[in-house]
């Protein structure tokens, strides 16, 4: 029994660094997407035509394309063409944490997009109208007022975001970074225990998406207003 | 780029092509496995006797909580690798990759179809029973149809996730639309051409399936079940 | 006439969620007998409805059907028991994904094994005879409670039931829909259906009654017929707690 254990003992520093990179990939992309997703919401709801459109188009082609497909047209393809624009070379295109992170990122920016969206348009029109009635701008309306709840209300969507983007962060091995999923293949692969050392990223996996699922709902219950439910 | 348009002409799509098919072979029996699958394991979470009640909630935890990509590599890589005494499981790649999609696309199947149960009222199961139907009888004819309906746009959405998922069998030897793609990329050297394409293709039939499962949710219709608006 | 007994409970005890909510019920039913369940409500008539159709088992007691023990614990004869019995629920329970016809002939088709013809003719002759011909194919989100409910006695009248068990058939409709219900239910009574209802419907069922069974915290206190428990000189518990209903209500008792 402590032979079949032995590989994951061996390589669990290695492996640990690589849950390192795998928590830092997941965290950027989470940041990313909420960069994305906060503002193109709003705009996706009150912008211009135009800019809706955009918007639309943007979250139609992450929605669609597989994240491994875009791993593969990013990296290998759109940054490269983008790291010979030269106001945009201090930007590490090349390297691969950061075309995962920025890949992860824009996709998970799509969906939350999605629900944030989602979460405004199902807010009372009274909100928007009220804020306006008391001289606010649109934006510092949107800001204050309609931001401040549709956010609380996106937030079990966005945990079920997060577990899918830590899933999907496993893929990132194909470009070559060094995540957990990475290093687990080439421990199986010098080792040949391919399976206790699948069980045990399985089980890594099963543990951060537990973790976090956890601690968003903690964080549900803390920004939650008393009496405020959204039917 | 002058020659852009013979390329993807005469190398790209027919080669896609191919791979298409093969995508199409993996994608059909996974949707339908994961769906029987997730119907039986979420009414199993539901009415089931206490051990296969468990053992059913644990299936899902398990495969909703790991990455597609471990699971994948599990049936492929890792267990070949396991004896119990002079027994092997070995698969195929492509049944590697089907009994790896149908299972993880069933767990998450398998939430919608719970919830659905679950918001079905109490006394629809009591009427049936009132009537001498038999439990089985009673869930399988008037509960499960009532719980489908209500978890139909969820399970729709899992189909689109499982379209976009099955790239995965590419990393397996597959020759999918992405694998075939790989192979037109390293060869030519233009990844963004190819890949654009092999993204089109996707983004073709995640709408075709989108089109295919709003007319079924459409025909399901009844007075009572409408769409809930989005 | 020698009387034949159809339904017969013998010292039903059923707890639930820790209360004893039914200590030591019996009630027989004859043949074309009319029985009426009236008390507060928690007195324990719903549960005892549910007891006779077994949808819950008694912890005590036992019941005959036809004058024949019935096994709790053998499953097909549970499962025949209901057949016989039929159940119409306050809150109608019309299965939501069928449409009226289907929601008659499904259980014929499921538990009696009746083809699909079979059963749909069957389904449309109880519909006509709840008076729903131009509804059949309306499903139960189109239908009025009324309506609803009136489905749901053809639906239970389909699988032609010895005795028919109504849980306040009437009580989740509006004032304005009860009387159509009434009429079906004053039918049945008619052509000798056996039935035990309850209901807070007094002067109803007073005038269709055999017998008022009066419950109150799980055991039946009074019976009788409705003439002599609601009699001018009468002191029964029975006629108290009608004259509170028909002061609630407006109704005279």
């Amino acid at each position: 029994m402590v032979d079949f254990f032995n590989p994951i003992i061996e390589a669990l520093p290695y492996m640990v660094s690589g849950l390192w990179i795998t928590v830092a990939l997941v965290i950027g992309s989470m940041g990313l997407g909420l960069i994305v997703g906060v503002p193109f919401s709003a705009l996706k709801v009150y912008g211009h035509p135009l800019i809706r459109k955009f918007i639309g188009l943007y979250v139609w082609f992450f929605r669609g394309v597989p994240v491994l497909v875009l791993f593969y047209l990013f990296y290998f393809g759109l940054l490269s063409w983008l790291a010979q624009i030269s106001f945009l070379s201090f930007l590490p295109f090349n390297n691969a944490f950061f075309a995962a992170a920025l890949v992860l990122g824009l996709t998970t920016g799509a969906y939350q997009t999605q629900i944030f969206k989602g979460a405004i348009l199902a807010l009372s029109p009274g909100q928007l109208k009220a804020a306006r009635a008391l001289g606010m701008s649109d934006f510092q309306a949107i800001k204050t007022i309609i931001l401040p709840q549709a956010l609380r209300f996106s937030l079990p969507a966005w945990s079920n975001e997060y577990s899918i983007i830590l899933k999907d962060s496993a893929l990132a091995y194909v470009i070559g970074v060094a995540e957990l999923m990475s290093r687990t293949r080439s421990v199986a692969a010098i080792t040949h225990k391919p399976l206790q050392l699948t069980l045990f990223a399985g089980l890594i996996f099963f543990v951060l998406t537990f973790i976090g699922v956890k601690g968003l709902k903690a964080l549900e219950k803390k920004v939650k207003i008393k009496g405020y439910a959204q039917s | 780029m002058s020659d852009f348009i013979p390329f993807i002409t005469a190398q790209v799509i027919p080669g896609l092509n191919s791979g298409l098919i093969v995508s199409i072979k993996l994608i059909v029996p996974s949707a339908f496995l994961g769906l029987i699958i997730g119907v039986l394991s979420g009414t199993f979470r539901v009415y089931a006797p206490f051990p296969i009640r468990k053992i059913s909630d644990a299936y899902v935890a398990i495969f909703r909580g790991t990455p597609l990509v471990v699971q994948i590599y599990f049936w492929y890589f890792a267990l070949p690798y396991t004896s119990i005494g002079e027994f092997r499981i070995v698969m195929s790649a492509e049944t590697c990759a089907i009994v790896g999609f149908s299972l993880c696309s069933g767990a998450y199947h398998s939430e919608y179809i719970r919830g659905g149960l679950l918001s079905i009222k109490s006394g629809q199961l009591l009427a049936g029973q009132a009537l001498g139907m038999n439990p089985i009888t009673a869930i399988r004819n008037i509960v499960l149809p009532q719980a489908f309906r209500n978890a139909f746009s969820g399970c729709s959405n899992e189909i689109i996730y499982l379209i976009k998922y099955s790239s995965i069998a590419s990393i397996i030897t597959i020759n999918d639309i992405t694998g075939m793609g790989r192979g037109i990329a390293k060869e030519s050297w233009r990844n963004v051409e190819t890949y654009l394409v092999v993204g089109i293709y996707y983004l073709a039939l995640v709408t075709l399936a989108n089109v295919i499962l709003y007319r079924i949710e459409k025909k399901m219709e009844i007075p009572g079940f409408e769409k809930e608006q989005a | 006439m020698e009387t034949q007994t159809v339904l017969e409970a013998r010292n039903i005890i059923k707890n639930l969620g820790g209360n004893t909510v039914l200590r030591g019920v019996s009630i027989a039913l004859n043949k074309g007998d009319i029985k009426v369940l009236i008390g507060p409500s928690g007195s324990g008539k719903s549960t005892l409805l549910q007891c006779l159709n077994l949808l819950h088992i008694p912890e005590g007691g036992s019941l005959l059907l036809d004058n024949k023990p019935v096994n709790f614990k053998n499953k097909s004869e549970l499962y025949q028991l209901r057949q016989k019995v039929g159940m119409i629920f306050q809150e109608f329970n019309l299965f939501d994904h069928l449409s009226a016809k289907e929601n008659v002939s499904i259980s014929l088709r499921k538990v009696k094994k009746q083809g699909r013809k079979e059963a749909a003719k069957r389904a449309e002759i109880e519909l006509q005879r709840v008076g729903l011909d131009d509804k059949m194919n309306l499903y139960p989100a189109q239908l009025s409670g009324g309506q609803k409910q009136r489905v749901s006695i053809a639906r239970a009248l389909a699988m032609d039931p010895e005795v028919l068990l109504l849980d306040e058939p009437t009580s989740a409709l509006d004032p304005e829909l009860i009387s159509e219900v009434l009429v079906v239910i004053r039918d049945l009574a008619k052509n000798g259906m056996t039935m035990l209802m309850a209901t807070h419907q007094i002067s109803f069922s007073a005038a269709l009654a055999h017998e008022f069974v009066f419950m109150e915290d799980g055991i039946i206190t009074e019976h009788g017929s409705p003439k002599e428990l609601l009699a001018e000189n009468a002191t029964s518990r029975t006629k108290d707690f009608c004259a509170k209903i028909a002061e609630l209500t407006g109704e005279q008792a």
